[in-house]
């Protein structure tokens, strides 16, 4: 307490901000108040006494933060899966996605319980390994329950096929990786965003899943909120893209927002009188046009609406087929689901009214702040740039829009292999040229100074190889 | 190809408590081969169940994959059911349990989908307790792709490559006593008369139920010097008790506390 009495001096800190703080750090025991403030007051006598106080750099209250909280993303995650209505969640223990249950569980036994009896509304089980936790995640959603699980890399791997089934029989289920650094074991403990390929496309046979890539706490909250409406909506697997930086971390952020008049998009299922008035029910049945089924819940109705799910081929009234027509019928009808996907999901956010200069920016999740950084620190040397933050995949129609807008497009990921550009390319059918990749790989967070610098040289390269452009 | 039975029936079969004829339990027509044990098991199912007065609804079939997986199709129509990922059907099942406990659940499960690749999850579902009627048909073989040996082939046994098998089955009813399972019974595809009531009761039993049901493969496993062929089964079967089943009723529980 001397030396903080000192720098205290030396920095002029005001002094009732550190008299505050003792108060509140001993308020449990108050003897030890006074003592400590004197402490402090020898601190500042003896600065004051010896050096030339304060000196020329100085400690200044400002209010930068305003109604900012701080909080880890794990944390939000868990708090958003509860505002999202999940009950079930399954998992098996993995840095860093440990905390996110963590959190659920936290928050579950404060806001789902019910207030006579005092019984828990909710079920966390600790899965024996990630194939279960995902297979428990899916049995539940396939029951009627909103039930997720959460996990990193490793146990992303594992559960490929799973994730495979829910795409093909069209199950909702929510997963949320917390990615770290790969491959195999890798960095457990270090961040990275290098799942993006493997969660996109994931599990053998073509699959593609719905991704979410949040980029602070409060979009935790948000998404993986979301991410059950959407999962319910597609009757498809929602991925939440965070990663260890954002999620055990702890992150200035907006507050939470949550409209207590929302209501849960529990999609197209089909109650027991609904059921008795469709004259011919078939779970694969595209009747609306969009790719999306109705869906009915076991124990729903004595004599209709059961059906055997499967992830062996089917037909639109689920039943097993190895005909090529209904084979391919039920792939394209899943494509138009896409489509519908990609024409509903939420939009990535533009920093700019209009694209006005010729280099664009591309950037998602973490590294977000310190594009931003970056962003400045290249308008202070006169280059100017647009920017567009992906927050979802499929793609919508406005990230092509801003790449055509543009004539080069900088991809700033935490990953060696340019994974998001890869997707880009193969999805907008951009060339691989038009995107210049800012890679960061170490482990630790991205930083602005090196977007700044990498960015910059880059420019220079260009000059001297224009085709490359 | 669809299996798709006719509706119609005659108006004199007998019915259940709920009104529903044995027709109401039964699925599509099956596609395994002529004289599976499979099939068999799959008709002392619905003959359970129709037994039971079971609401048909109120059960959800969960399978992993192979041929004894392939058997929820061939009953219980009107029930949901989940034909998972192999050997990952106890995951499903306690997902399923978890999002709504008011269910019946029924596992069908096979030798090399409980035995080998879902060895992990069956032990634990075991350790939860879970709320299932887990019957593993069990042939000692892969039928799927063409009979290799299952880690339930006895030591010994030749299956119709003619090549003895060398390694020591695993026997999954002393893997469940060992593990706490509060009900555990062995039996036959080929004596519904013993089959039928340890289904009842293990419907009836809350808590994790398996029933290892020997349930030979004609095409694959029925030669002479298989362990598990109808004729080997029938010479060496020993019942250690014979069994019927009294649905439990509220007022017998009366008495016993009365007295």
């Amino acid at each position: 307490m001397v030396y903080v009495g000192a720098l205290s001096a030396l920095l002029d800190i005001e002094h009732q901000v550190l008299k505050d703080i003792i108060a509140s750090e001993f308020a449990k025991k108050p003897k030890l108040i006074p003592l400590n403030e004197y402490a402090l007051q020898l601190g500042i006598d003896y600065a004051k006494k010896n050096y030339a106080c304060p000196l020329p750099i100085k400690v200044e209250r400002r209010d930068l933060i305003g109604d900012l909280i701080v909080m880890e993303g794990n944390a939000a995650t868990g708090l958003g899966a509860i505002y999202g209505g999940a009950t079930v969640a399954a998992w098996y223990p993995i840095t860093p996605s440990t905390s996110v249950v963590g959190g659920f569980e936290k928050y579950a036994n404060k806001l789902r319980i019910d207030k006579e009896t005092g019984a828990k509304k909710f079920a966390v089980v600790q899965a024996e390994d990630e194939l279960a936790a995902i297979g428990m995640a899916i049995g539940a959603n396939w029951n009627g329950a909103r039930g997720f699980t959460a996990t990193s890399g490793p146990g992303l791997s594992l559960m490929n096929e799973f994730l495979g089934l829910a795409y093909f029989a069209e199950i909702p289920v929510v997963l949320v990786d917390v990615q770290r650094g790969g491959p195999s074991t890798g960095m457990p403990t270090r961040t990275q965003q290098s799942d993006i390929l493997m969660a996109a496309y994931a599990s053998h046979g073509d699959t593609k899943h719905v991704l979410l890539f949040p980029c602070n706490p409060k979009e935790c909250f948000e998404h993986t909120a979301l991410a059950f409406d959407y999962a319910d909506r597609y009757q498809t697997p929602v991925i939440v893209m965070t990663d260890l930086d954002l999620g055990m971390n702890e992150h200035l952020s907006p507050p939470l927002v949550w409209n207590d008049e929302r209501q849960y998009d529990k999609g197209k299922v089909l109650s027991a009188a609904q059921l008795d008035t469709v004259a011919k029910w078939g779970r694969y049945l595209d009747v609306d046009g969009d790719g999306i089924p109705y869906r009915t819940i076991p124990g729903t109705h004595p004599s209709k609406g059961s059906f055997f799910t499967r992830g062996s081929s089917h037909d639109e009234f689920a039943r097993y087929t190895e005909d090529s027509n209904d084979y391919v019928k039920s792939m394209d009808r899943l494509n138009v689901k896409w489509e519908t996907i990609k024409n509903e999901i939420i939009e990535p956010e533009i920093y700019q009214q209009k694209n006005e200069h010729s280099i664009g920016i591309i950037f998602f999740g973490t590294t977000t702040y310190a594009a931003l950084e970056a962003m400045d620190l290249l308008k202070e040397e006169g280059i100017e740039t647009d920017a567009l933050r992906i927050t979802s995949f499929p793609f919508s129609a406005s990230i092509l829009e801003f790449i055509d807008a543009h004539e080069t497009v900088f991809v700033i990921e935490q990953n060696r292999d340019a994974q998001m550009k890869k997707i880009l390319t193969q999805e907008l059918e951009v060339h691989p040229k038009k995107l210049v990749s800012v890679l960061n790989y170490d482990g630790m967070p991205i930083t602005a100074n090196y977007i700044h610098k990498t960015i910059e040289e880059k420019l220079k390269a260009t000059i001297s190889k224009p085709q490359l452009v | 190809m669809t299996y798709i039975k006719p509706k119609f029936h005659h108006p004199e079969l007998p019915t259940n408590r709920l009104g529903y004829t044995k027709k109401e339990y039964e699925g599509v027509i099956s596609t395994l081969c002529a004289g599976c044990g499979h099939d068999s098991i799959s008709a002392a199912i619905v003959q359970s169940c129709f037994e039971m007065n079971i609401e048909p609804h109120k059960v959800a079939k969960m399978s992993g994959i192979g041929c004894s997986s392939k058997t929820p199709a061939y009953f219980l129509s009107n029930s949901h059911g989940f034909n998972s990922v192999h050997g990952r059907m106890p995951s499903v099942a306690t997902g399923a349990n978890l999002a709504n406990c008011d269910l019946l659940y029924l596992g069908v499960s096979g030798d090399g989908d409980s035995a080998s690749i879902g060895m992990g999850q069956l032990v634990h579902a075991i350790r939860r307790n879970l709320n299932i009627t887990y019957i593993v048909m069990n042939n000692g073989c892969y039928g799927l792709t063409k009979g290799q040996d299952s880690a339930t082939a006895d030591a010994g046994s030749i299956n119709k490559t003619g090549i003895a098998n060398e390694f020591n089955a695993i026997d999954l009813c002393g893997l469940a006593l060992e593990l706490g399972a509060t009900f555990v019974a062995r039996s036959f595809s080929g004596d519904k008369s013993q089959l039928i009531p340890l289904i009842k009761a293990a419907m009836s039993h809350k808590g994790f139920a398996l029933i290892d049901v020997v349930s030979p493969c004609v095409t694959f496993n029925n030669n002479t010097g298989s362990t598990k062929s109808y004729d080997y089964v029938r010479e060496h079967m020993e019942a250690v008790g014979t069994f019927d089943y009294a649905p439990y009723e509220k007022k017998s529980q009366l008495i016993m506390t009365a007295k």
